[in-house]
């Protein structure tokens, strides 16, 4: 293995001929494995994987960090959540609240919320803990919906890292269970409110809500369960999976190798970049060190969650502005806009699809989709290959503007939940916003849909442009007869690569779809769907720049940069 | 007590018995009953000037007497707190048409207000200004009056005072650094959409208790650092995908890019 | 300008330049190749060695950062008690220890961060290293060779041979997680039986819990209506119209058990209207008819997912959910007339007594709260 990794070594470096060479000299610790570490490797013999390890090569771009603030995000909600442990008492037995916060002295409280003032007020450093552990959990799942746009928006999800992304929305699903499970467990009125809801949301199911929700909160709501048991699963069971997917995730990275943008000497069948040691164990060391610093200073300048304004939960009380964590937003915007008709009588049982729908299903349907995309895409566009260079968004219009749609779609609920606080702030009617968000949420998703495929067609363009008439210098030349023009200075090569580096693409082009007796069969009723679903999805496209085009552009000369000579002058040649 | 049986029979003395006989009554009536009017301590002088007042200023939308108009309501028994309230809010009077008066600057004297409120509390009895012993906030318990706040007053203003909307453009507005005398009033008189709470409702003594639970949050300030509006989950989201994810996106960006 | 023909894009040997493909031509390829990678740059520290002692003073400057910081978090810990505040312009009155043990572990931290990062930028090599990549199936070989393993392993096993096995295996395999779900669920809480329809005003529950199969019983009785939190009786003479009193029955509040639990079914909105303000539709003429003299009570459990509904617009007369804006019209007996509640919520009729204070003249006909599968509705 590792000395095929050489070979590759020296033929990469064939690529850049006429650099200075930069081996390192055989190093004075490179003598022979000695004291603690042979002594292990004796026994379990880890030098020959951790070599493997250490070379291992990733690619350098800004967007493949976006996991790991993720994942160093989980890391400081698990080193902080078990400094909580130590203080938090989840039980939602009630007692009088006695410590130094002055504005809930002798209230009646839970010991949960009762421990959490205590956490924020009486332990020393407790608040900053309690607010690091917020803040990062709140990163967490910002950081890991980014990284799985990057990966939706670049194509990272398709042959043969399909299995990978589900394991990440299963993750990402997890993470958001987890969050409404660790802000509940304080017993404050904001988050009592929520798990109130949770309930109605539970009885909501069809035929089994009312015992579902008996069975979670052990009888009637609110009960003294609920707070216990949604700490076993915050703090075990939730955890477990996460880190067991989590390692399942990386360690499939490392199996597949990363993806990596394409670019000059960057290919299919290669990964260009830098070696764990030193460079990536410096630079994702350094970065994990970046994030919990940025994290700690957050936690110590901008409060979070102050659950000690909310007061104790009680059920008769309720504070404006009740929205749960951003991550949930969506699902809450979904309740506020369905209409009351989407409950039903049927039988004389309830139907309430108006809560089920928003609370029960979005959630599960959602993430069945986003799971279910890659082989979606591979069964429209029949590509079965392995890709390890991503897209650029805009060579994919049909993908990215998919994308869009659905983040719209998605962003357009989720601002539905923030609608009271945007009426206060905006000084509008929340009956007016509301009314907005629900024509919105289907109208903006198929505008952004077809605004982005436009986008990313002319982006695709303007590439062209580039590349077939350079980049304006500013420099305006008189011709001989008089005539003006902008000189334009070719591309190089290597920047060149970088916009027609990519596939040509059309639609599947499918036989006639009947059989030997003209008659329409099952099968081909299937490939019409797929040759037209594929059209829709190659219908529009732009196609890369051929040697030809740029000879044939070249050969017009300056001429045909005349000023003013509009989008037509690109189409003339000899 | 021979100087005073000396003086008994003084011409000013009836005069005198009245007075005292008024002040204390008039103390142990206020004392007891706050919503008393006030008409029965202001002057006449006070009543007349405030007339003045309102016909200049305030009479175009509420009426010449005071009965109301389609523009304004009828102020007959809102009673001195209630113009108080309005008023030393910059409330009234309003600038111009809107689904609320908002908060706005205060242009008059206290003097001035005094006086139109001892003008509209002289048509009907009405609730009083309190007394400054209810709303200084110093005579209450703050633990009662976090409860007594959470359950009538958080799902409107919301229990970190931040304010909350109400249906079609109306709002409960923001209490913060709020007079504890407004407060009151705003409670005794219930202003434009807000209910009345009655000294039934809410007695004098959980008046003073949900004012002394205000000044205690405030005095408490925001331990853990900016406070981001006081409106919860929404901003926070906000600074996590924005100031969060946008500094480590520059950090990343930072660490990628080749060194110079 | 114009003096330019453009030929036909369609016709033979015109190369187009827009959107179009034009495939190979002459000696030129089809496709332009990958040029590999370009030419390296040497950054100031590998070109001299000045450049890299700055780096190196950079990097030893971030360090030095990082112990300042923790230095600092040390003496934050060990300097100011819990309840220290200090007012910091943009920022507010905060807590000492929490700012200045943040943001002296903050820079702890990034001090250590930012130093190794600039120091893997600047000192360490910056020559990228090419990696091959290989398909990710197995060989042909390795696959039959899986095959084979698995086909034999289940050959010697002989488990299809036996059918007996393989079924009774089957069976024991598909049974063994039974008793662990039904003791999971079975365990978990009770049945709801006609808990969700009863509340206090329906009387004190008067069984142990798991006596009559968990159904609960209780006897009306007029109960007073006490306000919440406080517990004080409320004489109908003393509401005012354009007043909302939170409201909870006697008893409840001295509850030694599941007094919350009571509470979130059995709260209630009281309000008093101006008889004429009701609609004169059926709802309307029953909500005063369940009124005395204008006062209604209602339940405060929004019908949508369970939010105390508490925003009263004395002018409007409408109830608000802060939860998900569900708004209800008080003077037509609470029916919504916004936002995603389907059903109105359930009046409770009341009255006075003897005494001239408000009771409950019967109890909540109809469940309160969320909706669920079999309420009757």
């Amino acid at each position: 293995m590792s000395s095929e990794a050489m070979d590759n070594a020296r033929a990469a470096d064939r690529l850049r001929e006429g650099d200075r060479a930069r081996q390192a000299p055989p190093s004075a610790g490179a003598k022979k494995l000695g004291g603690m570490v042979g002594w292990v490797d004796d026994r379990l013999g880890p030098a020959k994987g951790v070599n493997y390890l250490m070379k291992k090569v990733f690619p350098d771009h800004w967007s493949f960090m976006l996991g790991e603030i993720a994942m160093y995000s989980m890391i400081i909600c698990l080193l902080t959540g078990v400094f909580l442990t130590f203080w938090f008492v989840p039980s939602a037995s009630h007692v009088p609240y006695d410590g130094s916060y002055l504005p809930l002295k002798g209230v009646h409280m839970s010991e949960a919320y009762a421990s959490s003032l205590n956490i924020s007020f009486d332990i020393k450093g407790g608040l900053l803990i309690r607010q690091m552990h917020h803040w990062a959990a709140l990163m967490f799942i910002v950081a890991l919906s980014a990284h799985m746009l990057r990966v939706f928006f670049t194509g990272a999800f398709r042959k043969p890292r399909e299995l990978n992304w589900i394991i990440g929305c299963v993750l990402s699903m997890l993470a958001l269970v987890e969050g409404f499970a660790g802000y509940s467990l304080p017993d404050d009125l904001l988050s009592g409110t929520g798990i109130r809801a949770a309930q109605g949301f539970m009885l909501s199911a069809p035929v089994i809500g009312s015992y579902l929700a008996y069975i979670v909160f052990g009888g009637d709501f609110p009960g003294e369960a609920i707070i216990p048991r949604l700490y076993g699963v915050h703090v075990l069971l939730l955890p477990a999976l996460l880190i067991g997917l989590f390692t399942a995730h990386i360690v499939m990275v490392a199996v597949q190798k990363h993806t990596q943008y394409p670019g000059p000497g960057r290919t299919n069948e290669n990964v260009v970049g830098f070696p764990v040691m030193p460079v990536y164990a410096a630079k994702a060391g350094g970065f994990f060190f970046i994030v919990f610093g940025f994290t700690a200073l957050l936690a110590s300048l901008v409060q979070i969650n102050s659950i000690w304004v909310y007061g104790p939960y009680d059920p008769s009380a309720v504070t404006a502005g009740s929205q749960p964590d951003w991550y949930m937003g969506f699902a809450d915007g979904a309740l506020r806009l369905f209409p009351g008709w989407f409950e039903f009588t049927v039988f004389g049982y309830t139907l309430s699809l108006n809560v089920a729908i928003g609370a029960l299903m979005l959630i599960p349907v959602m993430y069945g989709i986003m799971a279910a995309y890659p082989f979606i895409e591979a069964w429209v566009t029949g590509d079965k290959r392995e890709h390890h260079l991503l897209d650029r968004p805009r060579n994919q219009p049909t993908r990215t503007a998919l994308g869009v749609a659905a983040l719209t779609f998605y962003g357009v609920l989720m601002f539905a939940a923030g609608n009271d606080i945007m009426a206060i702030k905006l000084h509008m009617s929340i009956n007016d916003i509301t009314y907005f968000f629900r024509v919105a949420v289907f109208v903006l998703p198929v505008i952004a849909f077809w605004v982005t495929r436009r986008i990313a067609l002319s982006l695709q363009r303007a590439d062209r442009n580039l590349v077939l008439h350079g980049r304006e210098t500013g420099r305006i030349v008189r011709t001989g007869e008089g005539r003006f023009f902008e000189a334009h200075e070719p591309l190089d090569e290597f920047s060149r690569w970088k916009l027609v580096g990519f596939e040509r693409q059309a639609p599947l082009e499918l036989t006639a779809g009947t059989d030997a007796h003209g008659v329409a069969n099952q099968s081909a009723k299937h490939a019409k769907l797929r040759q037209r679903l594929s059209r829709f999805y190659f219908g529009h496209h732009v196609d890369p720049v051929t040697p030809t085009e740029l000879a044939a552009a070249h050969h017009d000369g300056p001429a045909h940069e005349a000023i003013g000579a509009g989008e037509g002058a690109h189409a003339g040649a000899h | 007590m021979n100087a005073l049986a000396r003086h008994r029979r003084h011409p000013a003395a009836i005069a005198l018995l009245l007075l005292l006989g008024l002040i204390v009554t008039g103390t142990a009536y206020s004392a007891l009953a706050p919503k008393a009017a006030t008409a029965a301590v202001a002057t006449a002088d006070q009543v007349t000037e405030g007339h003045q007042l309102f016909l200049t200023n305030c009479a175009t939308c509420h009426g010449t007497g005071a009965l109301g108009t389609d523009k304004g309501p009828n102020l007959a028994g809102v009673g001195a707190a209630a113009v108080d309230f309005q008023m030393n809010t910059g409330r009234m009077p309003m600038a111009g048409p809107g689904v609320q008066a908002p908060r706005n600057v205060v242009t008059y004297t206290q003097e001035q207000i005094s006086a139109i409120a001892a003008y509209v509390a002289s048509l009907a009895p009405g609730p009083a200004v309190p007394d400054a012993a209810l709303t200084s906030g110093e005579n209450g318990n703050a633990g009662t009056g976090g409860m007594i706040f959470r359950t009538n007053c958080s799902m409107c203003h919301n229990s970190a005072f931040a304010g909350g909307a109400l249906t079609r453009g109306k709002y409960a507005p923001k209490l913060h650094e709020m007079d504890g005398k407004i407060i009151y009033e705003a409670m005794l008189t219930g202003p434009q959409s807000m209910p009345v709470f009655n000294d039934t409702n809410l007695s004098p003594q959980a008046k003073a208790d949900v004012i002394a639970y205000l000044k205690s949050m405030h005095e408490e300030g925001n331990p853990g650092g900016m406070a981001l509006g006081s409106l919860g989950p929404v901003p926070e989201g906000l600074v996590a995908w924005i100031f969060g994810l946008g500094l480590l996106i520059g950090g990343a960006y930072w660490l990628g890019q080749k060194g110079a | 300008m114009t003096n330019y023909e453009f030929p036909d894009a369609n016709s033979p040997g015109v190369v187009r330049l827009d959107d179009g493909h034009s495939p190979a031509e002459g000696t030129l390829p089809a496709v332009f190749e990958n040029p590999g990678l370009p030419p390296h740059v040497h950054r100031m520290s590998d070109e001299s060695e000045r450049g890299a002692k700055r780096a190196e003073k950079q990097v030893a400057g971030l360090f030095g950062l990082s112990m300042v910081g923790t230095l600092l978090a040390l003496f934050a810990y060990f300097a100011f008690p819990t309840d220290h505040r200090s007012w910091i312009p943009g920022l507010g009155t905060v807590s000492t220890i929490n700012l200045l043990l943040g943001v002296g572990i903050g820079l702890g931290l990034l001090g250590i961060g930012l130093g190794a990062v600039h120091w893997a930028k600047t000192l360490m090599p910056d020559h990228e290293t090419v990696e091959m990549r290989h398909p990710m199936r197995s060989s042909d070989d390795a696959r039959a060779e899986f095959v084979d393993v698995m086909r034999s392993g289940g050959e010697k096993s002989q488990l299809f041979r036996r059918p007996l096995i393989k079924a009774s295996l089957g069976g024991a395999m598909a049974l063994f997680s039974l008793p662990l779900l039904v003791q999971l669920i079975g365990s978990m809480g009770p049945l709801p039986r006609n808990r969700l329809s009863v509340t206090f005003w329906d009387g004190p529950l008067e069984n142990a819990e798991d006596a009559l199969g968990g159904y609960e019983h209780r006897t009306f009785q007029p109960v007073r209506l006490v306000t919440d939190p406080e517990g004080l009786e409320i004489k109908a003479a003393d509401v005012t119209i354009g007043s909302v009193y939170h409201i909870l029955p006697k008893g409840l509040l001295e509850l030694e058990e599941n007094m919350l639990e009571e509470k979130a079914k059995a709260a209630v909105l009281l309000m008093r209207l101006d008889p004429t303000d009701f609609k004169s539709t059926e709802g309307g003429r029953k909500a005063l008819e369940w009124s005395y003299n204008g006062i209604v009570a209602y339940s405060k459990i929004c019908t949508h997912v369970g939010c105390p509904v508490g925003l009263y617009e004395r002018t409007t007369h409408h109830l608000l959910c802060p939860c998900h804006q569900s708004t209800f019209d008080v003077t037509d007996d609470c029916k919504v007339i916004f936002g995603p509640a389907k059903r109105a919520l359930p009046q409770l009729k009341i009255t006075v007594d003897a005494e001239g204070y408000l009771v409950a003249a019967q109890p909540f006909m109809e469940p309160v709260g969320p909706s669920f599968w079999e309420r009757e509705s």
